[in-house]
């Protein structure tokens, strides 16, 4: 197995009298989809909140790519290198699909006041390197033809599917998706999978929240199940399926 | 376009406007040749062009804040108030008449020359603003409305009660005998003998206010499509999602509020120029509220509109005062209503019919949703794409 990317130990997360999260540790290996399950209220969105910066956590190691990683501000997350996506989708509905991919870039370039101003000669070569990369990502996701169109004229499905290229725009290391496909009908399903699997051929690493059990254990190389804060199983989806605190969890003690 | 647009007379009309004003030479060659006519009929034309064209400034740059970045902001007649206040005490006898130590450094008075103040002002005006913006970082819509209100009253209140105990701002009296703007012992009270035309003081003002506008122009679109701009409609549209993607929404939010401020001293210091008297009562609230009115009206975050929007609000009371009168007594034989007054219903009504029918101001961006229906979902997933 190749090398851990995203290491984390111990992670607890406390809201007044409610242990969110309580030792949560997972270690997601690069080049591998994760999956994160367990049934609402086990604190699958506390702990991706926690990763993605968005809380702090009470406890908890976390190492990213070899390095301690302990973001202080949620925009720090996108440049130690976790990208996300939302689970009620968030684009910037009023600018193009290629300028929302375009807004991806903005933490790996830097063109500043006075080069936009000036229109410098580095801010120009800049903002063409933008465009085209912007406009590739488009491609890649399969929206390249709607790259003019606003972004909430969008299908549903497309607009994931521009989240996902905004996400990877900033160069992540590691893709995090909130309930990817969430809303999405069978054949929908079927597309984002295809990308997933694309998307981790490509060298990336996936870290997915769902709820839709058959797309995880389909898609996950390794899965956690979470609940009520504690992770009640991890390891390999076939194995994973059959523990019986997991059964338990999704369907209730037998009689 | 679909049918029940084309019947909308509002639609018609600013359809048709848009078209006519897109060609940026024709509009060049508009606002250099109207003034040149205007300036046969007495200086009353001259002087609301100049100060339409000063509308157009401040406009623009509250677009930056409110259009841009979405922050609305209620208070920002405040760093036109700065400006102008910054230019207006270096070179005014003001401060040497209330202060020994000036005077005697500078026995001949203060005499800065606004084409060096503007920058100076810009900087002043744009530092105000990332101050003032810093404490409402964590606030939007109404609320950040509620305290830019609140912090633009404070800083006229500051101009009105700075003469005692130390006299810096000469409270409500104002600062009086502004130089006004010129290049060495040459001003612009003079005008400028060409021979065969001698162009007159207020056509210079309007021309140089024009030049600082087609600045403030390119300035503005320049940043619209950069990677600063990108972000501050990103932030407007959504913030969290901007922060996900590593947007540092406080700093840019700051910048916004400074880069829009500074327009706003530029402009002050242009208009104290050619006033060569300010006193707080030209920097109230009303005033916020119309350069706001200016950009919803025009279109909010897109360039042309905002432009459109700030000649049409300033231009139209002066042609209400001279108009209305005239053909009140023409028609009735005596004047019923007040141009004034006349003015405070059409501003309602037009605000009212463009809430109905151009809920996003009279020249909004072009919209790409009516060119095609992009339903259609791509048949294969991204597998084949690279």
């Amino acid at each position: 197995m190749s090398a851990s990317l995203l290491t984390v130990t111990g992670a607890g997360k406390r809201f007044g009298g409610l242990q969110a999260l309580s030792d949560v540790g997972i270690d997601i290996k690069a080049g591998t989809i994760y999956g994160l399950i367990g049934p609402n209220g086990a604190g699958k969105t506390t702990f991706f909140n926690v990763i993605t910066g968005m809380y702090t956590p009470d406890q908890g190691t976390f190492v990213l790519g070899g390095k301690a990683y302990n973001p202080t501000a949620v925009h720090e997350v996108a440049d130690k290198g976790i990208a996300r996506t939302f689970q009620n989708i968030r684009l910037f509905g009023d600018m193009t699909a290629l300028e929302n991919v375009m807004v991806g870039r903005h933490i790996r370039t830097q063109a500043g006041v006075f080069g936009a101003i000036f229109k410098t000669k580095s801010q120009r070569l800049e903002e063409a390197a933008i465009e085209k990369r912007a406009q590739e990502l488009l491609d890649y996701v399969g929206i390249g033809k709607f790259a003019q169109y606003q972004a909430r004229t969008l299908s549903y499905g497309d607009q994931r599917r521009l989240e996902i290229a905004r996400a990877l725009a900033t160069d992540p290391l590691l893709l995090a998706l909130d309930e990817p496909a969430a809303g999405m009908n069978a054949t929908e399903k079927v597309q984002l999978r295809g990308l997933l699997e694309t998307i981790k051929k490509d060298g990336k690493t996936i870290l997915i929240i769902e709820h839709d059990v058959k797309l995880v254990m389909g898609l996950c190389d390794e899965v956690t199940v979470l609940d009520y804060g504690k992770v009640i199983a991890q390891g390999v989806p076939a194995v994973v399926q059959k523990h019986p605190a997991v059964i338990e969890a999704y369907l209730g003690t037998g009689h | 376009m679909n049918p029940t647009n084309l019947m909308n007379p509002v639609n018609l009309m600013t359809d048709a406007l848009s078209k006519a004003f897109s060609n940026k030479w024709l509009v060049l060659a508009l606002a250099i040749i109207v003034p040149m006519i205007l300036s046969n009929f007495g200086n009353s034309g001259l002087r609301a062009l100049a100060m339409a064209i000063l509308f157009v400034m401040l406009a623009l740059g509250l677009n930056i804040v409110v259009g841009m970045a979405g922050l609305l902001d209620l208070g920002y007649i405040a760093f036109f108030a700065l400006g102008a206040y910054t230019y207006a005490l270096v070179s005014s006898p003001h401060l040497a008449e209330n202060f020994e130590w000036i005077a005697a450094m500078y026995p001949l008075g203060l005499h800065a020359n606004v084409f060096l103040m503007l920058p100076v002002c810009a900087l002043v005006a744009g530092i105000f603003g990332a101050l003032l913006g810093a404490p409402t970082l964590k606030l939007r819509g109404d609320y950040l409305a509620i305290v830019t209100l609140g912090f633009g009253e404070i800083i006229r209140i500051f101009m009105n009660n700075m003469n005692t105990p130390i006299n810096i701002t000469n409270g409500p009296k104002g600062i009086t005998l502004i130089e006004p703007a010129g290049i060495g012992f040459w001003d612009f009270g003079e005008g400028l003998d060409l021979g065969f035309y001698v162009v007159r003081p207020l056509m210079l003002y309007y021309y140089l206010f024009l030049a600082v506008t087609i600045l403030i122009v390119i300035v503005n679109y320049n940043l619209a499509q950069s990677r600063i701009g990108r972000a501050w409609v990103a932030i407007r549209e959504d913030e969290i999602a901007a922060k996900a993607m590593g947007i540092n929404t406080r700093n840019l939010k700051l910048l916004a509020f400074g880069m829009g401020a500074s327009f706003g001293g530029v402009s002050g210091a242009l208009f104290a120029s050619l006033q060569g008297f300010i006193s707080p009562e030209s920097f109230t609230l009303n005033e916020s509220i119309a350069i706001l009115a200016m950009v919803v009206l025009g279109g909010i975050g897109h360039i042309p509109g905002v432009i459109f929007g700030a000649i049409l609000l300033a231009v139209l009371p002066e042609v209400l005062r001279h108009g209305v009168e005239p053909l009140q007594l023409a028609v009735f034989g005596k004047v019923l209503m007040d141009a004034e007054i006349l003015r405070q219903l059409l501003y309602g009504l037009a605000m009212v019919l463009v809430m109905l029918y151009k809920p996003k101001g009279l020249w909004p961006k072009p919209q790409n949703e009516d060119k095609a229906t992009p339903t259609a979902t791509p048949v294969l997933a991204a597998g084949s794409a690279k």
